[in-house]
């Protein structure tokens, strides 16, 4: 399984892989926004842990149809489906694979591109823990997502229309902590709901999304 | 270690393709797969491989015994020759490659992107993953695509060596690989197209032998 996690991060790492995308596009939407809003420091702060999470969401999007379909068109699905690996650990690592690739780097940029929009003291730290805590879901739900389209040729659209409603509880949450946290309110109960489905994403949808894959191989 | 296929019948996209097939492959033998294009033959091998699960009937071997090349090789164009067959090696345990690269000749390859290679060196690294499997049933979906005579030689060789050392292979070809074996015609077992009463049904099957043909 290990070598199936480096094998992944190599693919994403080298020539066309498609790591950095999902950053580039983070920093596309920080840098855009304050020019879109405009500069009333006020109003940016004010927002910005909810655009930092809807840029982070949408960057995570962007790389989801890779976790499958490239394995899926050049055959190695097919082949890692007999391997010794069990179909569910297969979609786990690569939804590690695609969290360590897309997640963590969100994750550790957000608090620097969160000075684009004047993102007040506390809201750096609260940022940073709500999407550390949060993105891991987003991979996983995507990998889920990404198994129920894998067959389709542009699946792409399909993806993240499935994907998207699945999004939502975690974003509420998880935007709803950072902005209560950033304006030193309590941010228990949010952060733990988002948490939550964390825990329940990890633990059931490998599952679910094994069962689509072994349905779309056949 | 032996697979015995009793009374099989395979479908593809729900449609039945083969019907009561029956064959026992055992140790240390080769069994040619042989039909027309779109007859089932790579329907049935992915049966077998447990990509699929039957319509009727059973097979009566242990998936872990088991490993299945298909027409695609799996390969990763950005990574290395060696990276490719080093990342099949640890998925199923295996320390070693080097056996694999000397027996498909990749030793000069070694370390170009199999992106590189030209489709008979692909094709090459493809086959080179059955040794690094270290299972025993080989399944294979006509393998010498694209080879030149030369490889064919060096494939046959591996099959020899491959079932020499107790293991067995099921290959769909249309070649001759000099290899002794049985040959086993699939075509006495096609699902019969008067089958399929209403013309819809039947239209499904001319879709089908047009798809695969």
């Amino acid at each position: 399984m290990i070598a199936l996690l480096v094998r992944d991060m190599r693919l994403a790492i080298r020539a066309g892989g498609g790591f950095g995308l999902g950053l580039a596009f983070f920093l596309i939407v920080s840098t855009l926004v304050p020019f879109g809003v405009g500069p009333e420091a006020a109003i940016l702060s004010r927002i910005a842990p909810g655009i930092l999470w809807v840029g982070a969401l949408l960057a995570c999007l962007l790389s989801l149809d890779r976790i499958f379909q490239l394995d899926f068109e050049d055959g190695s699905l097919d082949l890692l489906a007999t391997a010794p690996i069990p179909m569910e650990g297969t979609v786990a690592i690569k939804a590690l694979a695609h969290w360590l690739v897309t997640g963590l780097p969100l994750t550790l940029a957000a608090p620097a591109f969160g000075a684009l929009m004047n993102l007040q003291s506390p809201g750096h730290y609260w940022i940073f823990v709500t999407l550390l805590i949060g993105t891991p879901a987003l991979s996983m739900i995507g990998a889920f997502g990404a198994a129920l389209t894998v067959g389709l040729k542009r699946g792409g659209l399909l993806l993240s229309l499935l994907v998207l409603p699945l999004y939502i509880p975690t974003l509420i949450f998880g935007a709803e902590a950072a902005t209560r946290g950033t304006a030193g309110l309590s941010a228990l109960t949010p952060l733990l709901m988002m948490a939550g489905i964390t825990a329940g994403s990890i633990a059931l949808l490998p599952f679910a999304a094994a069962a689509a894959l072994r349905i779309n191989l056949r | 270690m032996e697979m015995k296929v009793e009374n099989l019948s395979v479908a593809r996209g729900g449609v039945p393709v083969l019907e009561g097939v029956n064959f026992t492959l055992s140790a240390g033998h080769v069994l040619i797969l042989r039909g027309p294009n779109g007859s089932g033959k790579t329907t049935l091998l992915r049966t077998l491989a447990g990509l699929q699960p039957p319509i009727a009937g059973q097979v009566s071997a242990d998936p872990e015994h088991i490993t299945y090349g298909a027409h695609a090789d799996g390969l990763k164009a950005t990574l290395t020759v060696e990276e490719n067959l080093r990342f099949w090696a640890s998925v199923h345990g295996i320390g070693r490659i080097d056996a694999a690269v000397e027996g498909f000749n990749l030793t000069g390859l070694t370390h170009r992107p199999a992106g590189n290679l030209s489709a008979g060196q692909k094709r090459r690294l493809g086959l080179a993953r059955l040794l690094v499997t270290g299972r025993p049933i080989w399944l294979l979906d006509e393998p010498t695509v694209s080879l030149d005579a030369a490889s064919v030689g060096l494939f046959a060789d591996a099959v020899r060596a491959h079932v020499a050392g107790g293991g067995a292979a099921l290959i769909a070809t249309h070649i001759d690989l000099g290899l002794k074996a049985d040959t086993f015609d699939i075509g006495p077992f096609r699902a019969n197209g008067e089958r399929a009463t209403s013309s819809q049904q039947r239209d499904r099957y001319a879709d089908f032998d047009e798809a695969f043909s």
